[in-house]
Formats: structure tokens, sequence, C-alpha cells
């Protein structure tokens, strides 16, 4: 039954956006979400995008184990009736359920029934173009729900009544900034950046109040020509540089800094912009106060590739090469492991290991990172068709990965042998509310090409869940599978992890020790989403959203079409919650 | 990008229209059931639509309403409505947004080939899955795809989906020729834009 508002209040709704509240009896108590509780958060909740500020997506619930995860079973499901790339986490707290869908609606839930306490509807413009459609979740503090919306507005919403408390602007939608992440609450501020590395976006991290919404600060991703690396762009190639941030940063409350990945600088093509591009294609490390860029590490320098390196790094206090250290570790599109060390004014390099096929850099400077390339693998003007590995979607895309405090390994879910053949670029211009990448769409969707060829001779998997040890800088087991792997993950106390990804709508169980397929669903759609997990009542849950969409569905079509073949993953999000039978 | 060159042999360009071929078509296109009214607050006035000409969304200067002759044999082309009389162009709202192909009359279907004109189709250029600008052909599969989520859409067969996440036809909008320039007809089939939850 809808409990509906006065009209008045209806109406002053509809102005920002609509929530709809339901009769279903709510879970008595929510607890107000503090920065204690986000610095050491209790394991019972999920309070947040990867369970923790330093981005494990780990859980120390250990009721499922690898011993009992056979007896898995659905709890239940809930259907969102949306459509495309069903990405976000179910966060909880205290009973508590918020997922988000594609077109950035939010759904309250009874984490342990599944009935609606509300739902909000942003009010989008009819003109609004959806390059990435897809919302990775909220983010909670005090007794708000925050979300990020594709028309680039942040919301502030009543936890228990899904009330509008405010609504701000961040960018400008008709230029095609838009947001995707879930935002990141620490110290009073939540922070958002905006995606539009294919629209000339200038990348930002932009802080705003928590309880006001008045905007904090604005730091630019890219510089400009008078502050420092300023001088890594030519001309005015800097104001539509890219540089997008479209993953949540991970944030170690001891520094008071945050880590972000940052984006593919635009357009594509480097001919208009020699020079290193900073700060794309980097980790920069924000003081969470007043903004200011406290180091960086880039990646990959004057990219030519579409490797954005958006996932921000994993934040591990542990042994690397033989000396502890307070670690940033980051599986790179570029197909490198990264291990990095956090220092309070800088980012120290410390290793780089090939996890997946790269045949574009011939060396990694031993001192400070950086790669050094075979020119005759980056696209340009003049040089006709150009093959490189890994692909456009790289090692790992934006899915996150996983660090297990007690097997010790970090988990990477990659894409490997696939490469990609791009022609020459074509002239581009920016133009204000239009793509800006410098290739045509057939060059793109069809530039995926298999290592070795489509043959035969064809590699037989692609995607890999692997398990680096951080201490050897050794592989420690790899689990390969005939298709791709688009997979966010979640690795438990109960020695697991959980991840779907595939493109046969599964959900799987792994052994955290040796990567063997401990259990396995089918679900409505594909998975994509990232998986949590949760208590309410002493009783131990897993959550994920299915509903296949966005750039998995790209690199599908890519591969459906280099094959010859049509793989069909249906349509439609549904929220899946399971627990051990009786 | 346009260049004027020797017409289509099947599409009939250098044909001049009567003066009642415009009201003649409209009738023809309601009699198919294919122009629904619209009533869209973003969509000009039907009354200042129809006799609209088109023009190069990106022109340079003076805008330069197009005729058959301007377009390639399949070079999509996007453009907005025109209005002859003020000069106005009518890029108010990207809805507005329309892409031209000249293809081979012949392989249009009847109702497709009902509202060319010339051997030119006009299409909302929006995509009816996400919004994003839809405005590349694809020759060998007789299709106009959308760069953001590989949506394919059957233009010489009133827009109708072919492949990917779209669920609702490009809609359409009528053409005929004022002279040699394209002239639209009649309004879109269906609401333009996006199928927003």
């Amino acid at each position: 039954m809808i409990a509906l508002r006065k009209p008045l209040a209806t109406a002053a709704l509809m102005a920002c956006g609509l929530s709809t509240l339901m009769a279903t009896a709510a879970p008595a108590n929510y607890p107000p979400v503090t920065d204690a509780r986000l610095s050491n958060p209790e394991p019972a909740n999920w309070l947040q995008y990867r369970g923790n500020y330093a981005g494990w997506g780990y859980s120390a619930l250990d009721k499922i184990t690898n011993n009992n995860v056979g007896k898995l079973q659905l709890a239940w499901a809930y259907t969102t009736g949306q459509v495309d790339g069903h990405q976000a986490p179910p966060i909880v707290n205290n009973g508590y359920m918020y997922v988000t869908t594609p077109g950035a609606q939010v759904i309250a839930l009874d984490a342990a029934t599944g009935a609606e306490l509300w739902r909000y509807k942003k009010e989008l413009p009819a003109e609004l173009m959806q390059l990435h459609p897809t919302n990775r979740g909220v983010a909670l503090y005090g007794d708000k729900v925050y979300v990020a919306t594709v028309d680039c507005n942040l919301v502030a919403l009543d936890a228990k009544t899904g009330k509008v408390i405010w609504t701000k602007p961040v960018s400008d939608w008709k230029a095609i900034h838009y947001m995707t992440l879930a935002p990141l609450a620490a110290k009073g501020k939540i922070m958002v950046g905006s995606s539009g590395g294919e629209t000339g976006v200038r990348g930002f991290v932009a802080a705003f109040d928590a309880e006001t919404g008045a905007e904090a600060w604005r730091t630019y991703t890219v510089p400009a020509p008078n502050e420092p690396g300023g001088d890594t762009w030519p001309g005015d190639s800097y104001k539509n540089g890219g540089g997008s941030i479209w993953i949540t940063g991970t944030y170690d409350p001891a520094s008071n800094l945050a880590y972000w990945g940052t984006g593919n600088p635009s357009p594509w093509p480097t001919e208009g912009r020699k020079g290193d591009n900073l700060y794309t294609t980097s980790t920069i490390a924000l003081d969470v106060d007043t903004g200011k860029i406290r180091g960086h590490h880039q990646y990959t320098p004057n990219d030519a590739w579409d490797w954005d390196e958006v996932s921000a790094p994993v934040l591990i206090d542990t042994e690397v090469k033989g000396r502890k250290m307070k670690a940033a570790v980051h599986a790179g599109r570029n197909g490198y492991l990264w291990m990095l060390e956090r220092k309070d004014d800088k980012i120290d390099f410390v290793d780089a290991i090939s996890y997946v096929n790269n045949n574009v850099f011939t060396a990694v400077d031993k001192t400070t990172g950086r790669p050094t390339y075979d020119e005759s693998k980056r696209p340009g003007m003049g040089k006709g068709n150009v093959s490189f590995c890994p692909s456009l979607w790289g090692g790992k895309d934006w899915p996150p990965e996983a660090w297990n405090p007690n097997t010790g390994l970090f988990y990477v879910p990659a894409n490997n042998n696939l490469c990609a053949e791009m022609p020459e670029p074509e002239p581009s211009k920016y133009k204000k509310g239009d793509l800006y990448i410098g290739y045509s769409i057939g060059a793109v969707l069809g530039s995926l090409r298999y290592q070795g060829g489509n043959d035969a001779k064809a590699p037989k998997t692609i995607g890999e869940l692997q398990a680096w040890d951080l201490k050897t800088g050794k592989l420690a087991w790899v689990q390969k599978f005939p298709t791709f792997m688009w997979a966010p993950l979640l690795t438990t106390g109960g020695n697991l992890i959980f991840a779907g990804g595939t493109n046969d709508r599964m959900f799987r169980a792994f052994d955290a020790s040796n990567g063997k397929i401990l259990w396995e669903a089918p679900t409505p759609s594909g998975v994509t989403g990232v998986p949590t997990t949760f208590e309410v009542n002493g009783e131990q849950y897993v959550a994920v959203q299915s509903g296949w969409g966005v750039d998995a569905q790209r690199m599908g079509s890519g591969i459906d079409s280099l094959m010859g073949k049509t793989t069909p993953v249906p349509q439609g999000g549904t929220v899946m919650v399971y627990k051990l039978s009786k | 990008m346009t260049t004027s060159e020797t017409p289509h042999a099947t599409c009939g360009c250098s044909h001049t229209s009567p003066a009642d071929a415009q009201r003649r078509r409209v009738i023809r296109i309601a009699a198919l059931g294919l122009a629904a009214p619209l009533g869209l607050a973003t969509w000009p006035a039907q009354a200042s639509v129809v006799g609209a000409r088109l023009v190069e969304e990106d022109a340079e200067g003076k805008p330069m309403p197009l005729r058959p002759s301007d377009l390639r044999v399949g070079k999509p082309v996007v453009v907005f409505p025109f209005d002859a009389k003020t000069e106005a162009m009518r890029d108010e709202t990207r809805l507005n947004k329309i892409v031209l192909i000249r293809l081979p009359e012949a392989d249009m279907t009847p109702e497709t080939r009902a509202l060319s004109a010339g051997g030119v189709l006009a299409y909302s250029a929006i995509c009816t899955h996400q919004g994003c600008d839809v405005k590349t052909w694809m020759d060998k599969e007789k299709a106009l795809v959308c760069y953001c989520h590989s949506s394919k859409f059957a233009l010489l067969d009133r827009g109708n989906v072919i492949s990917g996440p779209a669920s609702r036809p490009l809609p359409a909008i009528p053409l005929t020729l004022d002279g040699d320039h394209l002239v639209i007809a009649g309004a879109f089939t269906a609401t333009p834009g996006a199928s927003l939850a």
C-alpha cells in the first residue's frame, strides 16, 4: 500500500525528484553513520561502496564458509523494473538496505525480507544522453543517504523516509558531464567527481558539506597552465583534457588523504596533446579538508589506448618486496599490477608486475615506475592500422579487486588474451554536448582481437580470477574462464570470494585459498554488480544485483562480432539476496 | 559533411513537386497510419515544423537549406529544422536533431518510401534507448547504429530495431520537396528521445 504525501508536499518533491513511501514496517532503528563507524566498520553492516575506506571489498563475517557455501540458497529477490547496468552494491545499515539503479533511482529495502521501504526517482531531463547508463551506489552519512546522479546532481535523502533534503548541481549535464559513482563520505564532506572522458570533460573531484550541500572545494584533475603539471598540456588542450572520475575514492583517515583514480586524456588520439597530460590515468591523493593534491602517480603518461585508471588503489598496510609499508595497490587497465607506497606528501613507486599481456610497454623504470613504449604500438595519424595489447577495456576495467587479510592474497578480476586493432584517428574538435573521442564507432566497437588470432590458434580463455601474493609478487593461483569476466569481487572471513561477471548469468563462490568454484547459481540477467555481505538478527546474507549492460555488454558484442556468434544476455535488474538453507 | 554530386539514378531528385504535393504527401502518410499527433512540449508546434527546411547542425555562416543533391548516398547528415521565413534554426532542444540519409528508393519498404523525398529519409537523431546521438550508417548491415550502446535501426524499414538495447523504433519524420529543397511534411511518427523511466 502506498502512503501518499499531502498534495503540496508531493508537488514540492516533483520539482526535484520523487520518493514514494511504503507502509511496510521499517527496521526499527537507523543508527547514524559516523566517521568512527566508517573508519572501523562493524562486520554485520556494509556501510560503503567497498565495505571499508581502504577499498578491500572484505567482510570478516564467517558464518558462510568454504565448507558450507554449497548450501547457499535464495532468501529473497526484488526486481528493480529498470534495464541496463545494475552495478551498485547493496549497502546495509542495521537492516536498511539501499541499492541504486541506472537513472540514479534509489531503492530502500528491508534487508531481511526485501520489502520496499521507499524509492527515489530523479526526474531526468528529456534531452539527457546517457553514455554509461548505470549507477554504482549510495553513500551513507549521519542520517542521510547520498546519490550522485546521471544528470550531474548530488542529492541528499532522509535515510528512513527517502525525503529529499537537498539537491545540488555538480556540473553541466548539457555538456554530457554525468556521474555514476557512489559518493565518498568523510569528515563532514560528500565527495564526487564527473565522468565524461569521451565528451571532453575537465575532470574534477568536488566536496560538498554533508549537512547543507554547500560546495567546500573543487580540484581539477587536469591542471591549468599556471598550476603544477600545467606544462604537460599544450595550449588550451587542458580545458577538455579528460581525467574523469567515475569510481569512488579510497580514504586513509590517519593521513586524511583520499585516493582517486583518474580516466583517460581526451580526445584519445595524442597528436593535439603532446606531453604527459597530468593527472590523467593516474592515482591522485587529495587532502580531504582542502582538496589540495598531495601526491600522484601516473600509470600511462600521454595515454593513447583509453587506459583509464579509474579504480582507486586499495590501501593495504603489508609487506611488499621484503619491506613493511603503507601500500596502495592497483590492477591497472594497462595490464600491470602496481604497488605504490603512501606517504604524507607523495606517492612512491615500489613495483609493477604484468598480470595480463601488454605489448606496448618495453620497460618500466625501477625507480619511478615510468613505462617506456614501443611507439609502433601507439595508434596515430599516418600509421594505418595499429595493434596493441591489452584491449581498450584493458586487463581490468572498473570492477574492483579485493584484499583478504586472512589469506594475504590480492584478488584481480582480469581479462587476458584480448588485444585491439585501431585505424587512424579522425580529426576531432570539441563541441559541447557531443562525443569527443577521435575515432569512429566502427573503429571502437570493432577493435577487439584475440591474441594470436580468432581461429583455432585463439586462446581458449579470457576471463581470469587471479590471486596475488603481495609479499612475494607471485601469482598464487588463477581460475580461468572461456568467456570474458566483468566481475566486482567480494571476499570474506569465511575463506570465500563471490563474483559474477561472465555472460552466462552465473553468480559464483570461490575458495579464497585456491580458487576452486564451490557454488554457482544462475540469475535473471548477467551480474556486474558489486557483491556485499551483512547480517540481520545474527544471520549472514550475501547480496548482489543482477543486471547486464554498459561496457560488459559492449565487450560481449565485440567478441560475438569477432567470433561470428550471438550470446543473448537478458536485460533487467534484480536484487538477489542469499543465505544458507536450514 | 555534404558535397554536391550527380543525383542517384533512382532518387528522382531533379523532380520538382507541384504546389500541392506537400499536402498530398501528408494525407498519404496519415492514411498509412504513420503520422501520429504528438503534442510534445519540447518539439516545436507542428504548424511551425511542417514546411520547415533542413540545415546542417554544424553549418558555418548562413544556414543553407539542403537539397537531395547535397547528400551523398549512404552518408548521414545531422540537421535541424529551419524556418525559412524567420531564418531561425530550431535548435533550442537536441530532441529536434534529425538525421538525413540518402538511400536507394528501390531498397526501401513501401511504407518507408512514402516518408522519403528525393531518395532522402529523415529520422530522429536521438536514440530511443538512452538518448545518444545516432548518426553512423553501416552500409553492410543496412543499419544506423548508436555509438553508445550499439542499438541498430533499419532505416529502410521505418526505423525498426534490428538489434541492441533499444526497444522502440527510431521515429521517422516525413519529407517532401519544395522545388529542389527538402521540406518537413509532417510530425514525427513517435515521440523522439529516450524512454526514461
